[in-house]
This record gives structure tokens, C-alpha cells and sequence, in this order.
């Protein structure tokens, strides 16, 4: 089977498991854009490790809560590297709290980051590819969402919904080649995590370690690549065994 | 940009687009309609994918679903690039 011609984009791809996934699909041989919202520095140090192993990169800034992100995010992989093939939809934000303390904002902004602007990016990627008869669509979701986290009300309903969407956008298209998954990690390592005490939860996970940003973006690249062609509709967890 | 679409020229890109998606090209006429084609929702997206990037009209998803026959697409497009 033959792979056509086409980028990848990863969003919130500036650092942690977002940066991870662009490196694997830039081996993997797609060119990538590695967006970013608010750490330019950070998506360009991706884009310089993908060009020095000999890949092709840019990086795009956009803010996903805006509804013109997709156009200008796709717009801007178009011009450089023609459709988006592979879409991971990765950036995401937490804002915990209990429940009674979770207030409108906190509530709607997660949900707008986590699960809106994936939709907006989803449905902005499935015309070309329907049209080219092949596309990988990869949603970054959680451990959490299936099963209940105290503090984080809005990120599990996100994420929830994410797996949500990702079953029935990938039922929609199944017969035209499109594949729609999405991966659930359990506790990673990264940027988002950095403020949780370390080793609070390894009596919790049966791997006793938490995971690497590179665990998750190697089940991310083989969800993104052709050999995965009739996984659709799933939910990789990867989370050493925490949720068994 | 929208360009003018007359109902020859909706024709021939919404015939061809039909036959694309595997449509018998001796049974697309005005008035057959999608069902007798097997043509599905998901063919009908694709259909209104073409004709944007054809005439630049955006079909949204309640112009496709009151579509029935051949015709009925190509009289929406010529009335939507008008």
C-alpha cells in the first residue's frame, strides 16, 4: 500500500508528549508542523532536532481556543508541505479543582482547549482526507475520563468526550481509509505533570515508574502509520498497567 | 471567492464527481436520484467538497440533506454561486 503525499500536524507539539510525536512521525518520514501556543522557543528547538536527523519541520503558533485556528494551522502545513494526512490532536490544559470549586472559566476553558478545538481541527482534516482516501487522525486523551480522578471534573468530562468523538468520527469514515483512535495515558512525565510530587503515585501504577512522553508518541506513530490501516474506533491505553 | 456556476458546467462537475465515487456514468441523469446511484451521506459530503473547490459554494450540512436527485444538486449549486 502506498502512502500519499502529505504532512503531519501535532498540536501542543512544543514540549513533552506533543514534541515526542513529531519527532516519531518526522522518522517515520512525514514532514511536520509542530504547533504551538505559547512557547515559540520550545517548538523551534523541535523543529532544529527534526531537520538536524534529516526530517522536514515548521512550527506554527496558534491560539486553538480561536475558531480561525484550524484554517490558519492547516492553511499554513498546505503551504508548506501540502495536505494534512496525520492529525494528532494532543494540546491540552488542566485547571483542577473540586467540583464546587471548579468555576465557569475553569470549566469551559478546558473543554474548549481538550475537546472543542479537537473537533474543529478533526473536522478541518477529514475533507482532504476523504478526498485522498487515506488520513490518520490521533486523539490524545486519558486515563482519565473512563475512570474518575477527584480535581479534575473538567478534564475527565473532556477527555471523556474526546474518546466519545473519536469513536463516532471513526465509524463515519471507515470506509474511505481515514482512521480516528486515540491513545490514553496514564501518568507521564511532562510539562503538564511537572507539578505533582514526584513519586506520589508509583505504589499506584504497576510498572512503579511513571511513563515517558517517548512511550506515548511510539503508540501514537504506530496508530499514525499504514500498518495500523484496520485499527479504528480504539482506545490504546498506555499506562503501565495502572488501569488493568 | 464563489465563481458563477451555470447549470451545464454544475452538471459536468457533479457527473464527474458521481462517477469518481464509483456512480454507473449510464445512470446519472437530473432525475436520478442519489439512492438509486448508492450514492450515501458520505458521498454526498465528498460531492459538496468537489463543488467548493470547484465554484467556491459552500453546501452545509442541511443544504445536503434535502437533496434527493442529481438535479436537485445541481439547481442548489447554480442558485447558491448566483
Amino acid at each position: 500500500m502506498s502512502r500519499p503525499e502529505g504532512a503531519a500536524l501535532v498540536t501542543g507539539a512544543s514540549g513533552g508528549i506533543g514534541a515526542a510525536t513529531a519527532r516519531a512521525l518526522a522518522v517515520a518520514g512525514w514532514p511536520v508542523a509542530v504547533h504551538f501556543r505559547s512557547d515559540p522557543d520550545g517548538a523551534g528547538e523541535v523543529v532544529e532536532s527534526i531537520e538536524g536527523a534529516g526530517g522536514r519541520a515548521i512550527a506554527l503558533g496558534a491560539d486553538l481556543d480561536s475558531p480561525d485556528a484550524a484554517d490558519d494551522l492547516f492553511g499554513g502545513t498546505e503551504d508548506h508541505f501540502g495536505p494534512v494526512l496525520v492529525l494528532v490532536n494532543n494540546a491540552g490544559r488542566r485547571a483542577d479543582g473540586l467540583s464546587p470549586q471548579i468555576d465557569d472559566g475553569d470549566w469551559s476553558g478546558v473543554i474548549e482547549t481538550n475537546l472543542n478545538a479537537a473537533f474543529r481541527l478533526t473536522r478541518r482534516c477529514l475533507k482532504p482526507m476523504l478526498r485522498a482516501r487515506f488520513g490518520r487522525i490521533v486523539n490524545v486523551a486519558s486515563v482519565v475520563g473512563p475512570r474518575a480522578n477527584p480535581g479534575q471534573a473538567n478534564y475527565a468530562a473532556s477527555k471523556a468526550g474526546l474518546i466519545g468523538m473519536t469513536k463516532t468520527v471513526a465509524v463515519e469514515v471507515a470506509r474511505r481509509g481515514v482512521t480516528v483512535n486515540a491513545v490514553a495515558p496514564g501518568l507521564v512525565e511532562t510539562g503538564l505533570t511537572a507539578d505533582l510530587p514526584q513519586g506520589a503515585f508509583d505504589d499506584a501504577i504497576p510498572a512503579r515508574r511513571p511513563g515517558t512522553a517517548e512511550e506515548i508518541a511510539a503508540c501514537i506513530a504506530f496508530l499514525a502509520s499504514e500498518e495500523a490501516s484496520y485499527v479504528t474506533g480504539s482506545v490504546l491505553t498506555v499506562d503501565g498497567g495502572m488501569s488493568a | 471567492m464563489t465563481i458563477k456556476a451555470d447549470p451545464q458546467s454544475a452538471e459536468e462537475v457533479i457527473r464527474k464527481g458521481l462517477e469518481e465515487l464509483g456512480a454507473d456514468p449510464g445512470r446519472v441523469s437530473r432525475e436520478a436520484t442519489f439512492e438509486s446511484l448508492d450514492v450515501d451521506s458520505l458521498d454526498l459530503v465528498e460531492i459538496a467538497q468537489i463543488v467548493e473547490d470547484e465554484f467556491g459554494v459552500e453546501l452545509g450540512g442541511d443544504d445536503v440533506k434535502e437533496l434527493k436527485t442529481v438535479g436537485d444538486a445541481i439547481d442548489l449549486v447554480v442558485a447558491k454561486s448566483a
